[in-house]
């Protein structure tokens, strides 16, 4: 389904020294799995989403989806495979248009749109019984500007909006960092469901290690631009969020013992 | 009476401008300098077509296709060559003061020999509002009033219907939020491009019926447009409001012949004519600092 294939993404600033974001990394995601990515603030694990998004483009290696070799795609053309949900609530929705016509840019994903009246009566119904499925009452609120809407309102109707039609690969960029603890959990209920009924292949970024310990079926911890841990099945099912958070600190602690290790190199030998 | 209809008159052909001004400003947040320049290419395209004989149906729809590709140049300059929009719109509008005085052939060409559009309605209504017993003058400058009327309704009414479509929503979103149109496959330069495309089309169809109106075309008449659509936009929004579509477009077209009639009423109120576009743009400014002054001012 998703192959990355010794995918590595370097910048360098002027100047500066050459920085490897993804560091080689070759991953295959079956059909139907859901991945949690976790890691440490600038591990490369949004970089590595990113670079699958085709917001990023790789230095080298190649991406595949579904059958597609779309490492030269644009990021509109991969939408036609991908739904996005993106870490910012006003990111994924359009603040002037209402939640109706936002979710009618969403039903002509992939395709051209095409001159017929984008909020018919047909996408009315079909977005109130939606929405109704997974949060009871938002139908009521189809004709309302989007921008007046909480922030895990808004999360919920990108949700439906990146899944309105199947897509091949359902990316989630912390979804639900910049919401309260109450809405959080509303979307990732939302989040679980629509993944779990659509059979769908997931791949969520996620700062939250008890979402990391509680969703998916397989977890990827990423450090420093590669890939440190990579379990699934009943291996995945035992971890909880103070095994990751363990794992965290021994990671920390390598970088420290490393950093220390080149201080110390360079004392002796500079 | 009479004058109260030509500033009319006036006013709603320029709410074509505040229309084209609101689909590049407000739907895509694109700050439009090109505006100058294709109201300006409009004005001399209609005009060079209807001194070399063309009908001025034909030569007012060339003049807004022309308007079409200076606003396509634009985004395509800013979307796919990545110059800033500010810079894209003084680049192409720098140019067209070149096309549109080799268009013109000169700095000014009178159009009292030809047919305009106006000389056109005016044969066609004006008797008929004689013989209801109008006075022959008011009935021609009525006649030409409804027209632009007419017209300016028009294109508000397509312009209503295309933004809700499936293409002209997904446009909206676009200009709205890129990120989440991208996420969703549309390509937002081209949308970018076809936005500008029609903001720009509306602004050459002003001033092709502005040209014609006054019966002569200058290759500087678009100076300052840019500051005019905004001004409108901005006084409609403050007298009618923005809560949807239709409104915000009723909106615009409505803050620019408000805006007409209060530069006439300064005009004659004794303000000199040389500070008019000073004062356009102390009003703008005005309307961008007052809501965010207000607003502080209300906050504890």
């Amino acid at each position: 389904m998703l192959d990355l294939d010794n995918a590595t993404v370097q910048f360098q600033s002027a100047g500066g020294p050459v920085v490897r974001a993804v560091d080689g990394v070759s991953l295959h995601v079956p059909a139907g799995q859901f991945v949690v990515v976790i890691g440490t603030n600038g591990s490369g694990k949004s970089t590595l989403q990113g670079s699958i998004a085709g917001t990023v483009r790789l230095s080298s290696g190649r991406v595949r989806l579904a059958g597609h070799d779309i490492t030269d795609w644009s990021q509109h053309a991969r939408a036609g495979l991908i739904g996005r949900v993106f870490q910012d609530p006003r990111a994924g929705t359009a603040g002037s248009l209402t939640v109706l016509e936002n979710l009618a840019v969403a039903a002509c994903r992939g395709r051209f749109p095409g001159f017929g009246w984008a909020t018919d009566r047909r996408l009315r119904e079909e977005a109130a019984s939606r929405l109704a499925r997974i949060v009871p009452g938002l139908e009521q609120r189809l004709d309302q500007s989007i921008g007046s809407m909480s922030g895990g309102q808004r999360q919920i109707v990108t949700l439906l909006m990146a899944t309105w039609h199947r897509p091949e690969l359902l990316l989630l960029d912390e979804h639900t960092a910049a919401l309260d603890p109450a809405a959080a959990d509303r979307v990732v209920q939302a989040t679980a469901g629509l993944i779990r009924e659509g059979r769908l292949t997931a791949l969520m970024v996620t700062h939250s290690l008890a979402q990391a310990a509680s969703l998916g079926d397989r977890l990827i911890l990423v450090h420093r631009g590669r890939i440190e841990l990579d379990v699934e099945g009943p291996a995945k099912r035992r971890l909880t969020p103070d095994d990751l958070a363990d794992r965290f600190d021994a990671l920390r602690r390598a970088d420290q013992l490393d950093d220390a290790a080149a201080r110390t190199l360079a004392d002796l030998y500079v | 009476m009479i004058t109260l209809l030509s500033t009319w008159t006036f006013g709603l052909a320029l709410a074509l401008v505040a229309l084209g001004v609101f689909v590049s400003y407000r739907l895509f947040s694109f700050p439009d300098i090109t505006t100058d320049g294709s109201f300006t290419l409009g004005a001399v395209v209609a005009a060079g077509l209807m001194v070399a004989g063309y009908d001025p149906v034909v030569a007012t729809l060339a003049g807004m296709a022309a308007g079409a590709a200076a606003g396509a140049t634009t985004a395509v300059i800013h979307a796919f060559l990545g110059v800033e929009p500010l810079l894209s719109g003084i680049l192409v509008s720098t140019a067209l003061a070149s096309v549109n005085l080799v268009v013109l052939g000169r700095s000014n060409v009178p159009l009292g020999k030809v047919t305009t559009l106006f000389d056109a309605v005016e044969r066609t209504v004006g008797p008929v509002l004689a013989r209801a017993g109008v006075d022959r003058t008011l009935a021609g400058e009525m006649a030409r009033t409804g027209f632009v009327l007419l017209v300016v309704a028009a294109a508000a009414t397509v312009l209503y219907i295309f933004f809700r479509t499936r293409l002209g929503t997904a446009m909206r979103a676009g200009g709205d939020t890129p990120t989440m149109a991208r996420a969703l496959g549309r390509d937002t330069g081209l949308l970018t491009v076809g936005g500008l495309a029609i903001s720009n089309s509306l602004t050459a169809a002003a001033g092709s019926l502005v040209a014609q109106y006054q019966g002569f075309a200058d290759v500087q008449m678009g100076i300052g447009m840019v500051v005019w659509g905004m001004a409108s936009v901005f006084l409609g929004n403050a007298l009618v409001g923005a809560a949807g579509l239709g409104t915000a477009l009723a909106a615009a077209a409505a803050g620019s012949v408000t805006f007409r009639l209060l530069v006439a009423t300064a005009l004659r109120a004794g303000l000199d004519p040389d500070w008019l576009k000073a004062a356009t743009a102390a009003v703008v400014l005005a309307a961008l600092v007052a809501p965010r002054f207000l607003g502080s001012r209300r906050k504890p």
